[in-house]
């Protein structure tokens, strides 16, 4: 693998691989030893132009138990406000000797354009760009979903047959995108649930169902029941008339949680807005795999990095 | 290419059996010990070796345990990452701390010694093991490091050019050794490995030593 960029153009044999390496990974995080020799050497720089929390230290870990060097950029404080552009800054990374750059950017695109244009030899790892794609996140989804479902026996299977409801704002939501290329190619059928206002002008191309519905949807029997944020700064208060409106329809209260079966999966892709999309008690509930998703991340991660920065990189 | 089978399915048995003998005799027991095979055919070697020695125990000892059985990957330790195309890592199972241990590593072949020194490094971030051992199907020579195998199925001095495939009911389908001349013309693969570097390279003597003792020389001629 040369680049992780997005789930789109995942097929299902390589996706499947990166889980079953995860597999391996997550049982590094549980041994006393949490570290790996693998990547002695390489440096991997998190160049984040956008805030972020659990994604940038998610993958600092992640390239730390692989002992890699790890350069951590963010765009505050950096020369990027004082106006360089992204071709220098890549110019910059690339003199500095990066094997690996983690990338995000508010711009759709950004790592693509880091991966093509010939600015840096690096692998591109897309963090999340702008509102296109999150392809980790959607790995460590799928990673936590087959864990659930298959325990020590995920190795080697996909998701056939799952029914996963995805909740909330799709329309700027990376992680939606992302989930919707890859949980399809695992073989899980999905459906989005959002207000219109909160659904993009193109889903026809999706594979995926459309609704409005989160009643409907719950009374469906879903086997997962994924609730995204809602991206306020990205919104200006234009796509729902207030946030107690938004709450009763679309959020999963404790009604709502009630009615899903009891080995039904909450997940959320973090942060959460406790009170609006997710209520406490479902958040915090059984059902709730919150805690084992950022758990998956790590090992989601190191293997994306395994992969990205292991084997002849000119035989790829 | 030719192949030759140098080990059948019952040589390849009788050689795990007096593997397993020899490790309860060194050992003095199966007391402490942890079985721990290399993927992907040293793993089902390993449980081969734990069954047998399981059985033998029983049979001087009744109501000794079953040593625990494990696998250890070695990929993430490996020093040629970078000289290979991505290798996908197999599974590490280890069923107890092996803390305080003695364990048997278990490979199905034994060569430039660089799969061993991995897995060193893999076990020290495991625990700290009391005694390390190794067991081997084949020993073909060609070490690039100070690494010696404890318990050997059977010698094979060979020339770097052929090649020396196991093969493993669990995995393969049915049990055997073959060597592959390594040449396309194949000038006389039967004698290759047997006298032109079986008595330069690779030690004839702990060839001798240890076949002699599993009662087969047959193989070699």
């Amino acid at each position: 693998m040369r680049h992780l960029l997005s789930t789109r153009d995942l097929d299902r044999e390589t996706a499947i691989g990166i889980l079953d390496v995860a597999e391996d990974m997550a049982d590094v995080s549980s041994r006393e030893v949490k570290k790996l020799p693998t990547l002695r050497g390489k440096t991997v720089v998190n160049l984040f132009f956008e805030d972020s929390t659990r994604t940038r230290i998610s993958f600092e870990a992640a390239a730390k138990r692989l002992s890699a060097d790890v350069i951590n950029f963010s765009a505050k404080g950096s020369s990027v406000s004082k106006g360089e552009s992204l071709k220098d800054t890549a110019q910059t990374l690339a003199a500095i000797g990066a094997d690996a750059v983690v990338v995000r950017h508010s711009a759709s695109g950004a790592p693509h354009t880091l991966a093509s244009a010939g600015w840096i030899d690096a692998g591109i790892l897309n963090a999340g760009d702008g509102t296109h794609e999150h392809p980790t996140q959607a790995l460590l989804d799928a990673f936590t979903m087959r864990r659930r479902l298959h325990g020590s026996a995920s190795r080697g299977k996909g998701l056939d047959g799952v029914h996963v409801v995805i909740v909330g704002d799709i329309l700027h939501s990376r992680v939606a995108r992302s989930d919707v290329w890859l949980l399809n190619t695992l073989g899980a059928h999905v459906t989005l649930i959002a207000p219109p206002t909160l659904l993009p002008v193109d889903t026809g191309q999706w594979p995926c169902e459309i609704g409005y519905d989160l009643d409907a949807a719950i009374d469906a029997d879903p086997d997962v029941v994924m609730m995204l944020r809602i991206q306020a700064e990205r919104m200006n208060a234009a796509f729902f008339p207030n946030t107690r409106e938004y709450s009763r329809r679309w959020g999963l209260d404790a009604s709502r949680l009630d009615r899903l079966r009891s080995d039904t999966m909450v997940m959320h892709p973090g942060p959460m807005v406790r009170g609006l999309e997710i209520s406490a008690a479902a958040a915090d509930s059984a059902r709730s795999l919150v805690r084992d998703q950022v758990a998956s991340g790590v090992s989601v991660r190191m293997a994306a990095l395994y992969l990205l920065l292991s084997g002849d990189r000119e035989v790829d | 290419m030719t192949a030759r089978t140098v080990l059948h399915q019952a040589d390849i048995a009788r050689a795990l059996t007096r593997i397993s003998h020899e490790i309860l005799e060194s050992n003095r027991g199966s007391g402490d010990l942890v079985v721990l095979g290399i993927p992907t055919r040293g793993v089902a070697l390993a449980e081969r070796i734990g069954a047998t020695i399981a059985r033998i125990e029983n049979g001087t000892a009744p109501g000794a345990d079953a040593p625990p059985v494990g696998a250890l990957d070695v990929t993430m330790y490996r020093d040629d990452l970078a000289k290979h195309p991505t290798r996908a890592p197999s599974p590490t199972s280890i069923p107890v701390s092996i803390d305080g241990k003695v364990v048997v590593l278990v490979d199905d072949v034994l060569f430039s010694g660089r799969t061993i020194r991995a897995a060193l490094d893999a076990l020290s971030d495991l625990g700290r093991p009391r005694a390390v051992r190794l067991a081997v199907l084949v020993d073909r020579g060609h070490r690039e490091f100070p690494i010696r195998a404890d318990f050997v199925g059977k010698n094979l001095p060979s020339s770097s050019r052929e090649r020396i495939n196991v093969r493993v009911t669990e995995v393969d389908g049915d049990d055997a050794v073959t060597i592959d001349d390594g040449e396309a013309d194949g000038v006389g693969g039967a004698g290759r490995s047997g006298s032109d570097t079986g008595a330069g390279r690779s030690g004839s003597d702990t060839d001798a030593d240890r076949s002699d003792g599993a009662g087969r020389g047959e193989a070699d001629a």
